[in-house]
């Protein structure tokens, strides 16, 4: 199903904004540059919101993945700011 | 060392900041800071300090809390009157933040303790109200390559400057030497606004957690003045007196800390 390789994965379906993102970040500042996080979210709110926050931090974002469970799964690769 | 959920919970606004994430947020939780003097610029700078997680705050103070003080030193209240200032800061930083190691240094700061009393902590906060006490503090900073914040307060204006080593200026390289007796009029005798306390303090303190997360520009090599009557901030620039400072400068005749004598009526720290 999913062919993307991750190194850490955080659930944050447990969470409402602004800890979605907060709990998110905290996963993606523990990974090195170029490593992989998929971050499983709830349907709404997360997922307008954190793959854009997660952009403007400078992440890339490799893919979001509909888990048809009212769940997504966001692959983001860490870029480490110059 | 991770961050526990609580931490993450309440440092939540700073995480979500680029510029700190939680790996700044971290770089606070391991930092020390001392602040000397617990007064109208120490208090909102320690309050500020504990709240954002600095993980370990030096207060020091010699006075007790007087009823004239909480007009402006805002970590104390009314029922801390006649109670050490270093205590009733101490435990107002607890109540804020339990996280946050306080140490206490119930004591005048001189020039015999005050390079032992610096050299445990990352960054200093000059928060005392005398000419003495900031050349004491500047000399024992270059002394022991201290980085550290000078501020003053009187009426309605206010000022400070950030001290880092070999990147700018010294509170000497600007002002040689301490004023003569009576040229200045201590706040005491002049008054200060309390508020005042709270925008340099704060100021002071925002230098210091910049510091410590290595972000932005910090006013070394400036000299920032408020007056608070015609809302005016101006960033001066300072040259560094390198050849003539007689602390941080090539040929320094300062190699101790000195004790100037301090006016009657001025308080000590």
């Amino acid at each position: 199903m999913d062919e993307i390789k991750f190194n850490e994965q955080a659930d944050i379906t447990d969470q409402v904004c602004p800890m979605t993102f907060v709990k998110a970040k905290v996963s993606i500042d523990e990974l090195e540059d170029g490593e992989v996080l998929a971050i499983r979210m709830n349907d709404g709110e997360p997922v307008q919101n954190v793959p854009r926050s997660m952009k403007e931090e400078g992440h890339k974002i490799l893919k979001l993945h509909n888990n048809q469970d009212g769940t997504y799964t966001l692959y983001v690769r860490k870029v480490e700011e110059g | 060392m991770a961050l526990t959920d609580e931490q993450i919970e309440r440092y939540s606004r700073h995480i979500i900041l680029k510029e700190v994430g939680a790996k700044g947020q971290k770089k606070l939780l391991n930092a020390k800071v001392l602040i000397i003097g617990a007064g109208g610029l120490g208090a909102p700078a320690a309050m500020y300090l504990a709240a954002a997680g600095v993980g370990t705050i030096g207060i020091a103070d010699a006075d007790d809390v007087d009823l004239s003080n909480l007009q402006r030193q805002i970590i104390h209240s009314t029922e801390d009157v006649g109670k050490p200032k270093v205590k009733s800061a101490r435990e107002t930083m607890e109540r804020m933040n339990p996280g946050v190691k306080v140490n206490t240094y119930h004591m005048f700061v001189d020039a015999a303790n005050i390079r032992e009393l610096i050299r445990e902590y990352d960054f200093i906060i000059d928060g005392t109200d005398n000419f003495p006490a900031k050349f004491l503090i500047n000399d024992a900073c270059v002394l022991e390559k201290k980085p550290f914040s000078h501020a003053g307060i009187i009426r309605f204006k206010g000022q400070l400057m950030t001290y880092v080593p070999g990147e700018g200026p010294c509170y000497r390289c600007v002002f040689k030497e301490p004023p003569p007796k009576d040229a200045v009029p201590t706040c005491k005798q002049a008054g200060v606004i309390g508020a005042m306390g709270g925008v340099i303090g704060s100021l002071q303190a925002m230098e210091a957690i910049k510091y410590i997360i290595g972000k932005g520009e910090l006013l070394t090599g400036y000299l920032l003045t408020y007056d608070a009557l015609t809302m005016e901030f101006r960033k001066v620039g300072l040259p560094r007196d390198t050849r003539r400072c007689a602390v941080c400068g090539e040929h320094p005749t300062i190699t101790e800390p000195v004790d100037y004598e301090l006016n009657v009526c001025e308080d000590k720290i």
